[in-house]
């Protein structure tokens, strides 16, 4: 079934403050494999001028994809989401996320589509501080496979 | 560590070191504790192949983040990226075993910008095959 292009436009409430914490960067970097110290070192990421230690470039996923879940298991949009997959991203930031910061991020669909029998839904994530402080701009595109009408047999 | 690259120093062209990651299954478990992505995909091998997959996937979002890397590294300062975006063009597949799978990584200057900035392209292949399309990303320099 094709998803309802209704959705559009739609901007879902921001998802419930969260707190960047030092240890969490520090364990996503280990994640990812990264030694950078600035993810680390209070000192060697105040000696690169900021506050406190540097998520890296796509931590913000981790903020981001609250909100895109808001609009992924969306009962009214009815997206299956065995089919999903995840087709691009991409973040901008106007400040580096830091710990201490206190992040909500605010989902909008902005685009629905239909591709060689996939559904691409394409959301952007505004990452704000609580106290409303813009720090970027975290963009999905979201395929479900095999999903529009005009999908062959699957 | 501090941003180490001056805009006077790189032109388009410019070429940043090459890097190699090895991803395990191990890897994959642990980005997904760290980052909350669950997806079965990721680490179970009978319903991954059960929906068409190769084998047990790694998580684009691992891959962009290792990518990342030959950008940080060379930069110095992560909060250099300004800008950073992909798509996932192929995916990953991480079979049980020792070796994993191995991402190599590349980028090259496409664009002096404004306010001392620059637009860098990365190549990340897989296995021979390019994973990320139109990997992009703005770097602040100094």
């Amino acid at each position: 079934m094709a998803l309802d292009q209704a959705f559009a436009g739609r901007t879902y409430p921001p998802t419930e403050p969260y707190l960047v914490s030092r240890e969490k960067i520090r364990e996503f970097a280990d994640a990812i494999g990264d030694q950078n110290p600035a993810y680390r070192s209070v000192e060697a990421a105040r000696a690169l001028g900021h506050p406190d230690i540097v998520a890296p470039p796509t931590f913000a996923v981790v903020v981001s994809s609250r909100a895109s879940a808001q609009v992924i298991f969306d009962p009214d949009l009815g997206l299956d989401y065995s089919r999903v997959v995840h087709g691009e991203q991409s973040f901008s930031y106007t400040r580096p996320v830091v710990a201490g910061d206190l992040l909500v991020a605010v989902a909008t669909v902005e685009k629905i589509r239909s591709a060689a029998g996939n559904d691409l839904l394409t959301l952007s994530c505004a990452l704000q501080t609580a106290g409303g402080e813009p720090v970027g701009t975290a963009r999905s595109v979201i395929v479900a496979r095999g999903t529009a009408e005009d999908a062959g047999p699957a | 560590m501090s941003a180490s690259v001056g805009y006077d120093t790189v032109q388009v062209g410019t070429e940043l070191p090459a890097q190699g990651f090895d991803l395990k299954r191990v890897d994959l478990v642990r980005y997904a504790g760290a980052s909350g992505d669950f997806n079965v995909i990721h680490w179970n091998q009978r319903i991954a192949t059960s929906v068409g997959l190769p084998n047990v996937i790694a998580h684009g979002m691992l891959t962009m983040a290792e990518a990342a890397r030959v950008l940080t590294d060379w930069v110095g300062d992560p909060a250099a990226v300004v800008e950073y975006g992909v798509r996932f063009t192929r995916v990953v597949a991480v079979p049980d075993d020792d070796l994993g799978a191995r991402l190599e990584v590349s980028g090259r200057v496409t664009e002096l910008l404004q306010g001392r900035r620059v637009r860098v392209e990365l190549t990340a292949t897989a296995a021979g095959d390019k994973v990320l399309g139109q990997a992009r990303a703005v770097v602040q320099l100094t």
